[in-house]
């Protein structure tokens, strides 16, 4: 799905409302416009903030009090955090942690590195059938993951992939691809030809054209699809879930999803865990954000 | 596996795959002349074809077939499991709510981006103030629906134990009685809602804030002069000009609510009458162990989708037609 967000004006609207509106009427509405924002910017934040602050109070306090006593009663421990990374409690989202990492930086690379190539094939290459087969892989996009989960299961276990950290990095690859080819493709499409023709007149084959002439243009590009990429693949539950049956090799989201459904009140335990799953995508996306925020409006959101 | 052979496995393959690369671009280097697109392109293009064959359209075939077994897949049934998803008493819950959920979360979340976007446009905290909205996105669904179920909790009336959820403080602080939010069919399908809206404004917001931004200026200012007040300036400049742009995020947000089984799986689990078709879709293809009818909800779930994107670009090639 593209994005066109710099779209001219296409209807012109009819204006009879009289002039008379002043000055003051303008600065009222934007004090009130501010204040608006303030009260939805505060509410879309109070929830997380409630659920950092009360990983840090002791179990008692926050089975019986709410976190705002916090401010009225501060009682502060690390003893949640200790539980849910540690091994002995049999919850080791320390070793979660492990695999969240070993999960997606595969899934990041492979699909990335796959996606450039194919993406300049498309768009700087001439083949017979390129339309064709690029309006194929686009319109890929839109198949659920989950017409593909149960199939490719059973070619896994058929080829004694199951239960490997190999079968999630090429499912998250596979599902990927689409996007990745979509987004790198308009981003190398918007390179002057002059620029691939200069190159081509001094006898540069397709290769040092995508490595020497695309691919230091294609940093923002790469680096807002691999921003999307690591939150996708962090956060994903569904695929997970799916293809890692032993909990050795769980990521931070099974740990977490197990974790509520099987203590679904040991909120000391939810509250640190889920502050230990989300720390890393926040970190990632508030510093790198223009990236992310770029990659957004490049062209779509997958799901 | 210990951490460090894992760190080992990891590096072994991103070694292999950059290996792989290697080989593909040293291949791809030998072609020389005219000839070369075709021999540059099949190299280029072979790893993806493999990989989109392998993982996702040889699986969708078989899914679609599969739709038509019985739950062990072995023998045929014709429609049985589609007719079910249509007629069984449970299995129509499923898909009220999924039709809830999917009118519901676009609309709201994009009309909250949108009067946020506008709301804060151009103001001097604009940059924090986007953050704030913007960082829910960042948030995994099991983290998201952790800090909901959190400020959704209901604490029985017992001595010595308060409310811990935010809710049902709030509730007690204007006078009224603690609700158990997450039981009660069927709102509870609109609070396990408010979760998708919140972690979708952002992205709306962000959309309909860059679109407002690509207003041109002389429209807004003749507008001004005009004295066209604030509403009639959302309601005659700022929603026409952005229609392409609240279309996309529209439909974006419907396909991504459409697929999401995560919060419903972490909140409820998908009792009390608040499952929906992707967590049926997982409730039976791996725990009921009815792989038919797991099917069946996928294949649905995919028919769901089309009708939302052939919308989309229908209204694209509008709006590129004017």
């Amino acid at each position: 799905m593209t994005l066109d967000v710099s779209v001219p004006l296409t209807t012109t609207p009819a204006l009879t409302i009289s002039q008379s509106a002043g000055r003051a009427k303008k600065a009222v509405t934007s004090r009130w416009a501010s204040a608006a924002a303030v009260v939805l910017g505060v509410l879309w934040t109070i929830p997380t903030f409630g659920l950092a602050l009360s990983s840090i109070r002791p179990e008692k306090a926050i089975k019986t009090t709410g976190w705002w006593t916090f401010f009225t009663h501060p009682e502060f421990t690390l003893d949640n955090y200790r539980t849910v990374l540690g091994s002995d409690s049999g919850i080791d989202l320390g070793r979660s942690f492990v695999n969240s990492i070993v999960i997606t930086l595969p899934a990041v690379v492979i699909p990335l590195c796959l996606a450039a190539l194919a993406a300049y094939a498309f768009a700087w290459v001439d083949f017979r059938g390129r339309n064709v087969l690029f309006v194929g892989v686009f319109a890929l996009q839109i198949v659920p993951i989950q017409v593909t989960l149960i199939p490719l299961l059973k070619l896994y276990s058929q080829t004694g992939l199951a239960d490997s950290f190999w079968t999630v990095w090429l499912a998250h690859s596979c599902f990927a691809l689409p996007l990745a080819i979509f987004l790198l493709h308009n981003f190398m499409s918007e390179i002057p030809r002059e620029l691939i023709e200069a190159a081509r007149m001094d006898g540069a084959g397709h290769v040092t054209i995508l490595l020497r002439v695309l691919l230091p243009l294609l940093t923002p590009a790469l680096a807002a699809f691999g921003i999307f990429q690591f939150l996708w693949v962090w956060n994903d539950l569904l695929v997970a879930l799916t293809f890692t049956s032993s909990p050795e090799l769980r990521p931070l989201t099974v740990g977490l999803a197990n974790l509520a459904g099987t203590r679904g009140n040991a909120y000391h335990l939810l509250t640190a865990g889920a502050f230990v799953a989300i720390i890393v995508p926040i970190a990632v996306f508030l510093s790198l954000q223009r990236y992310f925020v770029r990659g957004l409006l490049a062209g779509g959101l997958k799901g | 596996m210990t951490d460090a052979q894992k760190f080992v496995q990891m590096a072994t393959a991103i070694l292999a795959f950059v290996a792989v690369m290697g080989l593909l671009l040293l291949l791809a280097s030998r072609f020389s002349g005219r000839r070369a697109d075709r021999g540059v392109a099949a190299l280029f293009l072979l790893p993806t074809a493999v990989l989109l064959g392998i993982g996702l359209l040889y699986p969708a075939a078989r899914t679609v077939l599969q739709s038509f077994f019985d739950r062990a897949g072995s023998s045929f049934v014709g429609l049985d499991n589609y007719t079910k998803i249509f007629t069984d008493h449970d299995e129509l819950i499923v898909l009220r709510n999924t039709i809830l959920w999917v009118v519901i979360t676009p609309f709201l979340a994009t009309s909250i981006g949108l009067i946020y976007a506008i709301l804060v446009d151009k103001a001097r905290f604009e940059k924090l103030a986007k953050s704030l909205i913007f960082l829910p996105m960042a948030i995994s669904f099991v983290g998201a629906s952790i800090i909901w179920k959190f400020v959704y909790e209901y604490r029985p009336d017992e001595a010595g134990i308060k409310q811990i959820g935010l809710l049902n403080q709030l509730l007690i602080k204007v006078g009224g009685t603690p609700q158990q939010w997450l039981l009660e069919k069927p709102w509870n399908t609109l609070f396990l809602i408010v979760i998708m809206i919140w972690i979708q404004a952002g992205f709306a917001m962000t959309i309909l804030s860059a679109a407002i931004r690509g207003i041109p200026e002389d429209i807004v200012e003749a507008a001004r002069l005009d004295g066209v007040g604030a509403l009639g300036m959302f309601r005659y400049v700022t929603v026409p000009s952005i229609r392409p742009a609240l279309v996309v995020v529209l439909t974006t947000i419907g396909i991504a609510t459409l697929k999401v089984f995560d919060i419903v799986r972490t909140v409820t689990g998908g009792q009390f009458d608040t499952s929906v078709i992707a967590n049926e879709f997982y409730t039976q293809s791996f725990r009921a162990d009815n792989q038919g009818l797991g099917a069946a909800l996928a294949v649905v779930l995919f028919l769901l989708v089309i009708p939302i994107v052939a919308y989309n670009i229908r209204q694209l090639r509008a709006s590129e037609a004017r």
